[in-house]
């Protein structure tokens, strides 16, 4: 990665510019906003209870290397680095990095943003106390292969926490229909309805990639006070899963 | 000034506080060791001396505050230092006529026995709620204060603010919080704009002493001129609080004690026995004025700078310590999330959270104002109906009881007693 000194000047306006879209609460990626305290509550509340940390105390996360798989412009890797967690964040799409890594410095967080992927750090022997695979899976062309490299990647006694968008008809008219032509939350084709995973799919993927899942939540959205929240029944359109590498 | 550049001067920079806090009335200081003691660190900026501000004093400033905002103070710990300066308010008598004359066709009893969780608020004097919340600041290690300081400049980056004190001084934190009145500087220099209206009345405010015991009942008698509220206070005494239209209030005003008193007798009536003035005389022209927004980039505004509605007896106090309470919640949370607790979508939940409740409230009050010319916190519970009928029925009293303790709405945790 060129050093900021180098960087051609017109590339970093075109960095700026990408990386104040990514974090504009209002803009392009508005629907990642609404969900992410949803996200990050459920996140810091799995990784505090697995590691048995305060998440009231300063830097609870300290110490843990986490592995943010699709970390876009960085929405969940920068509150991991606030909570002390050294992060790794690792996007298969090359323009998100350099816009994810101006972000973080502007912001004063140190973050190695990497162009890479699970099976290639997997390979390479990369190792992580937590890896999130979030909104990732439904995009895979072969999840079991994916998540047995995600698999690879957790130190014994780690932790993966995986969201998806369950299949059904509701998930159906939710996501796609809702979200993407309806609300236009999303761009159109974002989605392909056949690769969601329903919950009990998932569990037996994770089960057969050597991981033993131990909860899921439904990411559900209210539309009186117009946001997300867990919900331990209602696992019916987006849903998220933990899971653990047993020593 | 270039943003751009603004964000590499103040990004490299340690800031000096998570929360910068300009204002060290009331709000000021309990948003301060709100956040103080769920671990983040604080500079509390205000134009005069703690000492001036803590002033023991009585000059006849009293509050009454609502059962949410005492389970706010006991949350912080402040309340044990002034519960025994306080008087619980038992009863609310609610009469239509003239004071004194005996009771009037509207007659509404408001008894604390009919909610279980007590006293439905509390009569506190302004001097011993300030002194409190100085002293527990003075003793909390992440908060500093910075006074007498004049802020006069205030600019914001994609990380930050920073506040320049009129002696040049520099003050960065990742987010300031106005609770510097309802002339707030740091709303004006946000660039935030206000809507308000005048009522054409004005409050005199005072306290008595009286002969007779007040058993703890809160009497508002709403009278031709304008409502008048009785609230007791510890001992035989009373706070006043009286309105009239702005001119006769202005005429009363300028009356010396004796004649002062002359006028307030027949209104009050004589059923407290003789009563003498206590500290000093109040005016507050009551007026409204609403923040069009309650936060800007990196910048929330809280109590009277985001709504100052009639600074009587409390109700703008009450209504101030709900947004300390929710700003509080709304900020820790996100920090312990590990966001930026500036952020424009966090801050946007603090303003989905208060601004509809306050709105509401506004209006409500106009509404009331317009009925009754005035709204006593503790009697608000009975606007826009007949008072007959909501004391007939005693499902819908307990309710506007439970609404005039302050514990109905999405309540802060703190406005439940609980730690955030």
């Amino acid at each position: 990665m060129q050093s900021a000194s180098t960087i051609d000047p017109a590339e970093v306006a075109k960095f700026e510019a990408m990386a104040a879209e990514w974090w504009d609460p209002n803009g392009k990626f508005k629907p990642l906003h609404m969900l992410n305290p949803c996200r990050l509550d459920y996140i810091v509340g799995q990784i505090a209870a697995e590691f048995d940390r305060d998440p009231t105390a300063e830097a609870p996360f300290a110490g843990l290397r986490l592995l943010d798989i699709g970390c876009g412009g960085g929405l969940l890797s920068e509150p991991m680095a606030r909570l002390g967690a050294a992060v790794v964040g690792a996007d298969a799409a090359a323009r998100n990095i350099p816009v994810a890594e101006l972000h973080a410095r502007q912001t004063g967080l140190e973050i190695d943003y990497r162009h890479t992927s699970a099976e290639a750090l997997a390979a390479a022997g990369e190792t992580f106390d937590v890896v999130l695979n979030m909104e990732v899976v439904e995009h895979v062309a072969d999840p079991l292969s994916y998540l047995t490299a995600c698999q690879q990647l957790l130190n014994p006694g780690g932790l993966m926490v995986c969201s998806t968008i369950n299949r059904n008809a509701k998930s159906f008219a939710m996501a796609i229909v809702g979200a993407e032509y309806v609300m236009r939350w999303l761009p159109k084709g974002t989605h392909e309805w056949s690769k969601f995973i329903t919950p009990d799919e998932l569990y037996a993927l994770l089960r057969e990639a050597g991981l033993e899942p131990v909860d899921r939540k439904g990411f559900v959205f209210n539309p009186v006070s117009w946001s997300w929240g867990l919900s331990a029944r209602d696992l019916s359109v987006n849903y998220v899963t933990a899971s653990v590498k047993r020593a | 000034m270039d943003n751009r550049e603004c964000g590499r001067i103040l990004g490299g920079m340690e800031r000096d506080a998570d929360i910068v806090i300009a204002g060290g009335g009331l709000n000021g200081p309990a948003l301060a060791l709100a956040l103080a003691r769920a671990g983040l660190s604080v500079t509390l900026i205000d134009a005069l001396p703690a000492e001036t501000r803590s002033d023991a004093g009585f000059d006849g400033r009293a509050y009454a505050l609502a059962l949410g905002s005492q389970r706010l103070l006991s949350a912080l710990d402040v309340w044990p230092a002034v519960a025994g300066n306080s008087q619980p308010i038992l009863d609310i008598e609610v009469t239509d006529g003239r004071a004194g004359a005996g009771a009037a066709p509207w007659f509404l009893h408001f008894d604390h026995a009919e909610i279980e969780e007590g006293p439905m608020g509390h009569m506190l004097e302004d001097r011993y709620l300030r002194r409190a919340l100085l002293d527990a600041m003075a003793a909390e290690q992440r908060i500093t204060q910075v006074a007498p300081a004049e802020i006069v400049a205030q600019e914001t980056d994609l990380t930050g603010v920073a506040v320049t004190l009129a002696d040049g001084r520099r003050i960065t934190g990742r987010i300031l919080v106005g609770c510097d009145g309802r002339r707030s500087g740091t709303a004006t220099r946000a660039g935030i704009a206000r809507t308000g209206w005048d009522y054409g009345q004005t409050a005199l405010v005072c306290a008595v002493a009286h002969e007779r015991p007040h058993h703890g009942t809160a009497h508002q008698f709403f009278m031709p001129p304008g409502p008048l509220a009785i609230l007791p206070l510890p001992g035989n005494r009373a706070s006043i609080v009286w309105t009239e239209s702005t001119g006769a209030a202005e005429a009363i005003n300028a009356l010396s004690d004796e004649r002062y008193l002359d006028i307030l007798r027949p209104r009050f009536g004589d059923f407290l026995g003789e009563i003498s003035l206590v500290g000093e005389r109040f005016t507050y022209p009551l007026s409204l004025t609403l923040a069009n927004s309650f936060v800007a980039d990196r910048v929330a505004l809280a109590g009277d700078a985001a709504h100052g509605v009639h600074p009587i007896a409390g109700q703008g106090l009450n209504l101030g310590l709900r947004d300390v309470g929710a700003l509080a919640q709304v900020l820790v949370e996100a920090h312990r999330r590990g966001e930026d607790i500036g952020a424009a979508n966090v801050l946007a939940r603090y303003q989905q959270w208060r601004r509809w409740d306050t709105t509401t409230l506004a209006i409500g009050t106009d509404l009331v104002n317009r009925l009754f010319s005035n709204d006593n916190p503790l009697l608000r519970a009975a606007r826009d109906i007949g008072l007959g009928a909501v004391n007939a029925a005693p499902g819908l009293r307990r309710r506007f009881i439970r609404e005039a303790a302050g514990l109905t709405g999405d309540l802060p945790r703190l406005m439940q007693g609980r730690a955030i």
